[in-house]
């Protein structure tokens, strides 16, 4: 619905011409980028009966790859960053990236059936696996995959009852920010973007995305246990109208919502947002501009993400997909990837490899005290997350709506 | 001796086929911008409505062709949703406001008091910012309005009026200046021999004769504003327009049967405006 055109009499030439640039500029670069969302679906079903690649042929020559921003590096945005190149060079397959940049992006273009392999986020692979879109994996055709962190094999967004249907990409946790000259004490706990009467009123952000409901069903585990949340995915209607309260509460005190991480890299440095979520990579950027923040992942806890490498179950290039997928999370690829994108490597060996020595220290790669605390995104279904059986919960639809609600 | 017969080849039999039935030579002629307009166009909000009726099976994401009014039923009774599209119309009326404000006299010393050179390069002038890309712009917006930028006004619903204001000027500047540059100068000319001083002349001889050419303008910066999810999204703070509801349930929430349907919300809109505009006359002389 953008711009009809209104018939002009007799316009001069000039105008004409105009006026049809204009239009084309005006519906152009209208597009933005968000980052890394993720959400995705557990419970107990049966996916569609798909069986897993029995053994590896020769390579196809290429393969097509759907992937978040920074996945899949071929040195266009900084020569350094290269790991596709290699990837060819090594196995023959030339890789074709289709950058998307929502989870459901991605399983809308899985769906059309011209891609072998995508990195899926956990909002996205279950719906992946339920559809029959991708299909298991078979993990002894990947060797890599031994060295991969315990404590990311299959889990409930990238298995269905102990099938592997995907490798794990990395990691990352949601995290509390705050710029340390303005915001004192320092916090410990997410009820500093809660708190109706905060001292930082019109300065707090949020996530703009209804998977922030998750966020606060998290701080309201612990703030208000009688409401019996177990798990921040997993919320009866009750507990959504609980986590929506508290949400339209805090829009009073929200400066601005943030979705792309340049607006919140911007936000903070400049000094309009002085307390907020954020990731990892954000912090780095910010701190990369001289504005003095600091992050922790509060007492409460935080809300994360896991990606998986799936694999097509219509995959006309499936070898090339093998291949990529132990490429990878090879140590080499998969702490150049880490590193790029700013989260955990899920290569154990990935930490020997990063340039910057500290890295795994800073994202907390081998600690799994520290992810113990992080509920990676889902994607909330019907069926309770959390094994309760005597209600229904409230699904990721329902979520969108009370979010726009939320926002008013 | 024989008369030469003219070899009657395809090309030829065709044309003069097509000579003698006009119908068929009309028919052929439009059927290609029909079909453009009729599939690429109408066929699209057709589709778009008919989805609108449509839910969308919540785990696997597919949608689900049952018929329901569920999706319509949400819309007229959530508060939220009659909020939202009133504030986008507001938003949408304050741009225009605007810019009409703003675009008038640059139109008029364009066409009436520049001269043809000058003109030229002022016509140039006002289309140069749309060869920047919309992203670059609302962005620099950002940048300014920040706290610590050249204005420092801060983020929300004032901002997202100011830079959509500033996107959408050209827009309205071209339409006018076409029918200002259309407007003999010799009325005005006796407009001032009869005695009738600038607010005058403007208000009884400018005015209505350019008109259409501001209807023209308003349904650009209207339409635009009305649709535009993005401008608030960078300098919008907390605020949401309709099109971040249509955005938010088709790229979060993947559920395009009610993204159709709130995306009917402001067609219904402009429908409504293009009525009102049409029960103006202001149609009838473009």
């Amino acid at each position: 619905m953008r711009s009809p055109r209104p018939r002009l009499a007799r316009p001069s030439l000039v105008v004409t011409a105009a006026l049809a640039l204009a239009a084309v500029a005006g519906c152009g670069g209208s597009s933005t980028t968000t980052g890394s969302a993720p959400a995705g679906a557990g419970g107990a079903f049966t996916p569609p009966k798909i069986e897993a690649l029995k053994s590896l042929g020769a390579g196809e020559g290429q393969v097509n790859l759907v992937a978040w921003a920074g996945y899949a590096e071929d040195g266009s945005n900084d020569p350094k960053v290269d790991w596709v190149h290699p990837f060819e060079k090594a196995t023959g397959c030339t890789v074709n990236t289709k950058t998307a940049g929502t989870s459901d992006e991605m399983v809308n273009l899985m769906k059309t059936g011209e891609y072998d392999a995508v990195s899926a986020s956990g909002d996205a692979s279950l719906r992946l696996i339920a559809s029959g879109t991708v299909a298991p994996v078979n993990t002894d055709l990947i060797p890599n995959y031994k060295d991969v962190f315990d404590g990311l094999k299959l889990k409930p967004w990238n298995s269905v009852n102990g099938v592997a249907y995907g490798v794990p990409h990395g990691r990352g946790a949601n995290l509390l920010m705050w710029r340390s000259d303005k915001v004192s004490p320092a916090p410990d706990s997410w009820s500093v973007v809660f708190d109706p009467n905060s001292p930082y009123k019109g300065k707090v952000t949020a996530y703009d995305s209804p998977i922030y409901i998750a966020d606060a069903a998290l701080y309201l585990m612990s703030a208000k246990p009688e409401l019996g949340i177990k798990d921040p995915y997993a919320l009866d209607d009750k507990q959504l109208q609980a986590a929506v309260d508290l949400l339209k509460q805090q829009k009073s005190i929200i400066g601005e919502y943030w979705s792309d991480y340049t607006k919140a890299v911007q936000s903070f440095k400049g000094g309009d947002t002085v307390v907020g979520t954020t990731w990892q990579v954000i912090a780095n950027l910010v701190k990369a501009e001289k504005a003095p923040v600091d992050v922790t992942l509060p007492k409460e806890g935080s809300t994360g993400w896991s990606d998986t490498w799936m694999v097509a179950a219509k995959a006309k290039h499936p070898t090339c997909a093998y291949k990529w997928m132990d490429w990878i999370i090879s140590p080499k690829a998969n702490a150049q990837v880490a590193e790029w994108f700013g989260e955990a490597p899920s290569n154990s060996k990935a930490c020997q490899e990063t340039s910057d020595k500290s890295f795994c220290d800073t994202y907390h790669a081998t600690d799994e005290s520290y992810f113990s605390k992080v509920h990676y995104w889902t994607t909330p279904i019907a069926q309770c997350l959390d094994g309760r059986t005597d209600v229904k919960c409230t699904d990721y639809s329902q979520w969108t709506r009370a979010w726009t609600e939320i926002k008013g | 001796m024989t008369t030469p017969v003219v070899a009657a080849g395809p090309r030829r039999r065709a044309a003069a086929f097509l000579h003698r039935h006009a119908g068929v030579r009309l028919s052929l002629l439009l059927s290609a911008p029909l079909a453009w307009l009729g599939l690429a166009y109408l066929g699209a909000l057709a589709a778009l409505f008919v989805t609108a009726f449509w839910s969308t099976d919540v785990f696997t994401g597919d949608v689900v062709r049952v018929f329901t009014w569920a999706n319509f039923h949400d819309l007229v009774t959530g508060d939220v949703y009659r909020t939202v599209a009133l504030r986008s119309v507001g938003v949408a009326v304050a741009v225009t406001a605007i810019d009409l404000v703003i675009a008038f006299p640059m139109a008029f010393a364009m066409a009436k008091v520049a001269s043809p050179r000058a003109q030229r390069w002022l016509v140039i002038l006002v289309l140069t910012p749309l060869w920047a890309s919309y992203l670059v712009k609302a962005y620099a917006w950002r940048v300014m309005l920040s706290s610590d930028g050249v204005l420092g006004w801060g983020y929300g619903l004032t901002a997202t009026i100011l830079t959509l204001s500033y996107l959408w000027l050209p827009y309205m500047i071209l339409p006018i200046y076409a029918g200002l540059e259309r407007l003999p100068g010799s009325l005005l000319d006796a407009a001032g021999d009869l005695g009738a001083r600038g607010w005058r002349t403007f208000r009884t001889v400018v005015w209505p004769l350019t008109f259409p050419a501001v209807v023209a303008g308003s349904i650009f910066t209207f339409s635009l504003s009305l649709g535009d999810y993005i401008t608030v999204k960078i300098v919008g703070g907390k605020s949401q327009l309709i099109g971040n509801v249509v955005y938010d349930n088709i790229g979060a929430a993947n559920n395009l049967p009610f993204a159709a349907a709130v995306a009917t919300v402001p067609v219904v809109i402009m429908l409504v405006y293009l009525a009102a505009v049409r029960r103006t006359g202001a149609l009838d002389n473009l």
